[in-house]
């Protein structure tokens, strides 16, 4: 499942699962670009993929200039990308009762509007290409839900409604569109937990333990994959099992 | 050096995959030439890197037809 010379954005790839897919990427052969909202995880990004001639840049889903910006340097650069990951993504965790409207905004805009930013930043150059792969990471509990996160829960529900319409725009011109929806994996973002919401999360996983960041960037992996052509507008859970929706 | 109106045509025929022969100026890109919603969108973008110009979105819905991308093109390069 070679991905040689192909030009691809992951955005949110200093850390955790996004860091995981932009290795898997280019250990296949991928010119990868990642993102990072500063400066030092941009360098790391570029120590990490240097080798196989890939590299970070700072840019701010959030904000629509920012990613003009850097689409722009990294289509000079490198060409356009064809393959896009879209896995930058935060929590501001609160019971509704209690949530602020300034958190509900964040995670809104920096989970889904962002995806419309970057989709539609890289969709002409796929165009063009007649081929491409966007893939969004999802959520478990964008289909299961998960009290005190109705932001992130209906940012991940909104990703994999878009997926599905997305995948029927652009079907005909070779571009697939798909979503990858993690249970538990073991990032930093699970770390925060303590040991009781560790306990109860293990009772509702039949794998019995959490899920690896290469767990999911294989997954990644194959949808971007030229096997993976016939693939589309779907989301692929990797949970252990916790989740079947 | 092409005229617009052989230019424009010339890319019609590319995007939309039809014979110069049925490309008249009267043409309709979707009545006519058969494109869908997205062949319109990509024919903008051909013309846009043909003529090295920007179509902002609200005019380029109004192009319906060969005559009036030539007319739009013509009045703004």
């Amino acid at each position: 499942m070679s991905l040689e010379g192909k030009v691809a954005l992951v955005t949110g790839a200093s850390r955790g699962i996004g860091r995981e897919i932009a290795k898997v990427l280019a250990d296949r052969g991928a010119v990868v670009i990642g993102t990072a909202t500063s400066e030092a995880g941009a360098e790391g990004i570029t120590e990490a993929l240097s080798s196989k001639g890939g590299y970070g840049i700072v840019m701010n889903v959030s904000d629509a200039e920012s990613i003009d910006a850097g689409l722009k340097a990294v289509t000079e650069k490198s060409g356009a990308p064809v393959i896009l990951v879209n896995n930058a993504g935060i929590t501001r965790d609160n019971l509704l009762m209690r949530m602020k409207e300034d958190d509900w905004d964040a995670v809104i805009n920096t989970n889904l509007s962002s995806i419309y930013r970057t989709s539609k930043a890289v969709l002409r150059g796929m165009a063009k290409a007649r081929w491409g792969r966007i893939i969004n990471i999802s959520s478990v509990v964008a289909g299961m839900g998960n009290p005190g996160q109705v932001n992130y829960c209906a940012a991940k529900a909104g990703v994999e409604g878009m997926t599905r319409s997305l995948a029927k725009e652009m079907a005909n011109r070779g571009i697939t569109v798909n979503s990858v929806a993690p249970g538990f994996i073991d990032t930093d973002m699970t770390k925060k937990l303590d040991d009781s919401q560790r306990d109860a999360m293990m009772s509702v996983i039949p794998a019995g333990r959490l899920g690896e960041p290469e767990e999911v960037a294989a997954v990644v992996a194959f949808l971007a994959s030229q096997e993976a052509a016939y693939v589309t507008g779907e989301t692929i859970n990797v949970n252990g099992g916790m989740f079947m929706g | 050096m092409s005229t617009v109106e052989e230019r424009v045509k010339k890319i019609v025929c590319e995007q939309l995959g039809v014979k110069e022969s049925e490309v008249q100026n009267t043409s309709s890109f979707v009545e006519d030439l058969g494109a869908d919603s997205l062949d319109t969108v990509e024919l903008v973008m051909a013309l846009e890197e043909e003529f090295e110009t920007e179509i902002p979105d609200e005019e380029a819905e109004k192009l319906a037809s060969v005559q009036d991308a030539i007319d739009y093109i013509v009045a703004h390069t």
